[in-house]
């Protein structure tokens, strides 16, 4: 089934009972050549990939609950590439990329929005720190500039420009960067990934992994053995239980993000706002609600909940940025499960078990990269080398020093990100 | 969530300050070799249950606590002062 818009039309007319459903729920063989642990957006998009681009087929994605339920489900949905340094500036250019052909190439409206982002000035020092930074990446092909006070003025005029604390002197306008609808890109490339042959199967736990040798031969499930020859962990969240299972440690420690939701708005807000003064940020949804987030709640958790003082903490940053805000309700709120890293950037990479490869560490800026994730760990997995944009992704870079991406500057270890 | 200091009783979490795992009680000795110091530094059990962690009484008393805490519930099972088991 392709999605057109004559198909909309001719469904509209005949009610709506010719669509069927995105993808096949078929049961585990007993053997696959790549078995990928975690049906969220990455996973599902390496399996797109791996089908799309290396044509391997022979493929299963085992995923505990149902497809798309974990972050990619529970994001502010963010797309941008405003990286820096060299290793996240590449990975992050591909990714926006491959974000701006991702609806032809899945044949489904992921409603990309490049709607702009607008990173907030409000020191000189920030301002020249944010003109290195947009000149970092246009050297890298993408594009950033600068706002004066008045440019901001011009397109977000309801923000508190002279508030004693942080008087807003301008932003870098991130152009390109924008929001997507979170869900429709891991149904996208779930339904992709199945039409070219890989079976998705839900409710399917993984409570092994089999090494024999230092060789992994397989995976335990909920629904019974299967052997594979090669596995991709890809379970962000749950990155060290299931590292776990193969007896590896990994560098991660898992932290709980916040984000809000207000009630629906007529639009308000049309480009995506970030006060890192105040740890805020804010975008306003197609169904109309005001999205925003903050900081970490700052120790480990698996709850996905948060704690009141961070709450608080958002909520204040919200009136003092945009004291429009407080004439909206908060609809809900939620908690993400983070892999945080020691300096803040992913990890894709091999393992020292043959045949076991880990897709981890995303923090709090997995979303964005979803599709490249995907890209690159399917090259990975296809062919045992690193794509050249994951080159600097090493699993044992804390270890060795090389290539730390410490992209904050707030040092290399736990706590800092 | 609130944690209780040994020394000042059951106070807000904004009183303090996280550290992180408590495995930074036990550090290796300086020649102990890059893979002790890579486990200290930055390998982690990471559990979804019961963590020993390091919490500072900042706005309080200023000590070191090492809590034990259930990191998907957030129940806080133990407070001991962290000289007290430091090895």
């Amino acid at each position: 089934m392709r999605f057109s818009g004559l198909k909309v039309l001719a469904e509209g007319l005949t009610g709506n009972k010719g669509w069927s459903p995105h993808w096949r729920s078929p049961e585990p063989k007993s053997e696959y050549d790549i078995v990928l642990i975690g049906g969220g957006g990455h996973g599902l998009a390496t399996a797109h990939y791996l089908a799309k681009v290396h044509g391997l087929t022979n493929i299963a994605v085992l995923e505990k609950g149902y497809l798309g339920g974990g972050n990619v489900g529970r994001n502010t949905t963010i797309v941008r590439a405003n990286y820096m340094l060299h290793g996240n500036s590449e990975f992050y250019s591909h990714s926006l990329k491959l974000w701006e052909g991702l609806e032809e190439d899945l044949n489904y409206n992921v409603m990309h929005s490049q709607r702009g982002i607008i990173n907030l000035v409000h020191s000189d020092g920030q301002r020249d720190a944010f003109v290195r930074r947009a000149n970092s990446m246009c050297g890298q092909g993408d594009d950033g500039a600068m706002l004066d006070r008045a440019g901001v003025k011009k397109l977000l005029p309801f923000l508190d420009f002279d508030q004693t604390r942080f008087p807003i002197y301008g932003g870098l306008y991130h152009k390109r960067g924008g929001t997507a609808r979170h869900d429709a890109v891991a149904w996208g490339f779930a339904r992709s990934a199945s039409d070219r042959g890989v079976d998705l199967i839900q409710q399917c736990e993984v409570t092994g992994i089999d090494v024999v040798n230092g060789v992994v031969k397989g995976v335990q499930t909920t629904k019974g053995p299967i052997r594979a020859r090669k596995v991709g962990m890809v379970a962000a969240g749950r990155s060290s239980q299931v590292a776990a299972m193969a007896g590896l440690r990994l560098p991660i420690e898992s932290h709980v993000l916040q984000a809000f939701v207000t009630e629906g708005l007529k639009p308000c807000l049309d480009r995506v706002v970030t006060y890192g003064m105040g740890h805020f940020y804010i975008s306003q949804s197609d169904k109309g609600g005001l999205v925003f987030g903050g900081d970490l709640d700052m120790y480990a958790s698996y709850a996905a909940r948060g704690n009141l003082p961070l709450v608080e903490h958002v909520a204040e940053a919200a009136m003092t940025l945009m004291p429009v805000i407080g004439k909206a309700k908060i609809l809900r709120s939620w908690g993400g499960v983070m892999d945080m890293s020691p300096d803040g950037s992913f990890i894709i990479d091999k393992t020292d078990i043959e045949g076991l490869f880990v897709n981890t560490g995303w923090c709090y800026g997995g979303f964005k990269a979803t599709p490249a994730s995907g890209h690159t760990f399917a090259h990975l997995l296809a062919t045992g080398h690193p794509h050249p944009t994951t080159l600097h992704h090493r699993l044992d870079r804390f270890r060795t020093g090389r290539g730390i991406m410490d992209e904050e500057a707030t040092g290399s270890q736990h706590n800092l990100h | 969530m609130r944690l209780p200091c040994p020394i000042c009783g059951e106070r807000d979490r904004r009183e303090f300050y996280y550290q992180g795992a408590a495995v930074m009680l036990d550090r290796p000795a300086p020649d102990a070799g890059e893979a002790a110091w890579d486990d200290y530094l930055h390998l982690r059990e990471n559990p979804a249950g019961d963590l020993d962690e390091l919490w500072s009484h900042d706005a309080g008393c200023g000590a070191w606590l090492r809590v034990t805490r259930n990191v998907s519930t957030h129940e806080i099972k133990a407070a001991v002062l962290a000289r007290d088991v430091k090895r």
